[in-house]
């Protein structure tokens, strides 16, 4: 494949073929040379080739193989001739990250982090399998995923300025959970407020670096040693039955004939399938950021129980980095509303753009990317280019370099642990070889993620924070 | 025989199957997700759940019918630990499985260590022959 350097951090693969606008992926070369191991520049290839896409096709630098569409993916569909896939959202939709901030210092928890995290482990429910603590009933459910976060809220988890400070500000609009199959919402009834296991954690973090002083106090972040605590999950296995089941919709409408990759099964935007579909995935949006929300609280509860206060426990923002969205966009120099389709990326809306809350609208939108296990995770903020480059998206994380099977037989989880221990993180986990599959090394280095980030100027560096504390799913 | 061997992906996990019979492959396809959580073969056979489900193509029948696994994990808390009577039927349009899974529900005394989230239909392949033989990728 004819893969043209732009320059140290832009490729191009030319149209060609059935392509019917070029693709893009954002890399340093190292990145690149990982990229090539897998499928990730054939999936994208064929993602360039899918009816009604808008300008090029794009990978961010985290990218790596996924299924129909590749994980990092961004592409935009014309409303009209375009379509909309299960495939190109994933099976986690709405798959996010949460980040709270506190006014408390390494010092403050220094002797208490231990504590802390096993509060928080005792009160967060996780791991597969684990139900959630409430009781619900099948109406409740359908409310939840009409109204999302505001539940939540209404319900006395967490403030209205949580909601503000959330990507759609916790409730995507077009959400119909009448569209659910019974199956989703039977594995969405013992899940809400839960964390679920592979690579979902709940960190307590202290901010390391400041690069952008201005920025970061807009964020409510001043002061290095502050601590942070970041929450990464989804929707669960009412995501994953929504997905489940519009892909085998679609097939059985649709036919599979002439897809190079059965998971990259669509439907046109505006029929009634993929209305469908978009107003089925919106409730599963919904259902993640709900349970994200309880889990915010549950955070604060406990920091009020061992710290004596939650004040100054602000939500920094929460978004989202498995969605399809509705978006304006510049396509060849005319705005016009596309069908955004974000599998591993994250919105990166710089100034002005009003889905932003109005108290961050002058800075840009907190673009939150999350490393592996152990390791640094980073806040960034959106860019004016970044709409002009990538339609508003950057990267959602470290992506993986090695199979997890490699990883077992590498690694043991308690050895992990005491690794981790030494360098000062505590880790609490429902599994030991759940530990061993997440392993830092099996993950790309979020470092150059990030840097490519702000070298392309798609997500700009903010600040950076270390574990204290981990737990994972 | 080896009734399955998993196989190097990036970011999941990917096995193939293997059997006598059509139905031996899938019977051991299933065992295969359910060694991705927990040790099946450590699971007691106290409880029964009678499974049927359909397909329009054999690729879908097995999606399906692996489904059922994670599905009877997160809503009944069963663990497999074994399938029995499985039975493929072609029907007029596609083709229709039934089976009986045995096991128990999860409890302290059990571990669970993965996180199978859904079957794909990446690379996923049904070979027959002297000996069957399916692949599939799942999404962790």
């Amino acid at each position: 494949m004819e893969l043209k350097k732009i320059n140290d951090y832009i490729w191009e693969i030319p149209k060609s073929g059935e392509m019917k606008v070029p693709a893009i992926i954002y890399a340093s070369s190292k990145l690149l040379e990982s990229v090539k191991r897998d499928q990730t520049l054939q999936q994208l290839r064929n993602v360039a080739c899918l009816p009604g896409i808008q300008k090029t096709a794009y990978v961010m630098p985290d990218a790596h193989q996924g299924y129909g569409f590749p994980i990092g993916g961004v592409a935009a569909f014309d409303m009209d001739q375009g379509i909309i896939s299960p495939g190109g959202v994933g099976y986690d939709i709405n798959c996010g990250v949460r980040l709270l901030k506190t006014e408390y210092m390494e010092k403050d928890v220094q002797q208490k982090r231990k504590q802390l995290l096993a509060e928080i482990f005792k009160e967060v429910p996780a791991g597969v399998g684990k139900g959630g603590i409430t009781k619900l009933s099948r109406n409740v459910l359908l409310e939840i995923c009409v109204k999302g976060a505001e539940w939540a809220v209404e319900n006395g988890y967490g403030t209205r300025e949580d909601l503000q400070r959330t990507e759609e500000s916790g409730r995507m609009k077009g959400a119909d959970p009448s569209r659910l199959s019974g199956r989703a919402l039977e594995r969405g009834l013992p899940q809400l407020g839960t964390l679920g296991a592979g690579n979902h954690f709940l960190e307590i973090q202290k901010v390391t670096e400041i690069y952008d002083k201005d920025v970061a106090a807009a964020f409510g972040i001043h002061t290095l040693g502050q601590i942070l605590v970041m929450i990464h999950c989804g929707s669960r296995g009412l995501g994953h039955q929504v997905a489940s089941d519009y892909i085998q919709l679609m097939e059985n409408k649709l036919g599979t004939r002439g897809l190079p990759d059965r998971e990259l099964i669509n439907a046109p935007v505006r029929s009634q399938l993929g209305q469908e579909y978009y107003k089925s995935m919106s409730a599963a949006v919904n259902f993640a950021f709900a349970n994200r929300q309880m889990i915010a609280h549950w955070v604060r509860e406990v920091f009020e129980k061992v710290m004596g206060s939650s004040k100054g426990m602000d939500q920094v923002y929460d978004v989202c980095h498995n969605v399809a969205k509705i978006e304006k966009h510049k396509v060849n120099g005319n705005l016009k509303e596309v069908c955004l389709h974000r599998k591993g990326a994250t919105r990166s809306f710089g100034p002005g753009r009003m889905e932003i809350p109005e108290i961050y609208r002058n800075v840009g939108q907190p673009v939150i990317i999350p490393g592996s296990m152990g390791t640094a995770s980073y806040l960034l903020v959106g860019t004016k280019e970044a709409e002009e480059l990538s339609f508003a998206s950057t990267a959602h994380g470290a992506g993986r370099v090695m199979s997890r099977h490699e990883a077992l037989r590498r690694f043991r989880g308690e050895k992990i642990r005491d690794e981790l221990q030494n360098k000062g993180i505590e880790l609490q986990s429902t599994s030991w070889k759940g530990v061993a599959e997440e392993a830092s090394e099996a993950y790309k280095n979020v470092d150059e993620v990030v840097e490519v980030s702000h070298k392309v100027g798609i997500g700009k560096l903010v600040a950076k924070v270390v574990p204290l504390g981990v737990m994972k799913g | 025989m080896e009734r399955y061997k998993f196989l190097e992906h990036m970011a999941d996990a990917k096995f193939q199957a293997y059997g006598r019979s059509l139905e031996e492959a899938f019977s051991n396809a299933a065992l295969a997700v359910a060694g991705l959580m927990w040790d099946w073969q450590n699971v007691e056979r106290k409880l029964e759940h009678p499974v049927e489900v359909r397909g329009n193509d054999l690729e879908q029948l097995l999606v399906n019918f692996l489904e059922e696994i994670i599905f009877l994990l997160e809503t009944k808390m069963f663990l497999l630990s074994s399938v029995e009577k499985l039975m493929i039927e072609k029907e007029k349009k596609g083709f229709r499985l039934k089976a009986l899974f045995k096991g128990d529900r999860y409890s302290e005394k059990y571990k669970i260590f993965g996180d199978v989230k859904a079957i794909t239909y990446n690379e996923m392949e049904i070979e027959a022959g002297n000996r069957f033989m399916v692949q599939v990728v799942v999404d962790m």
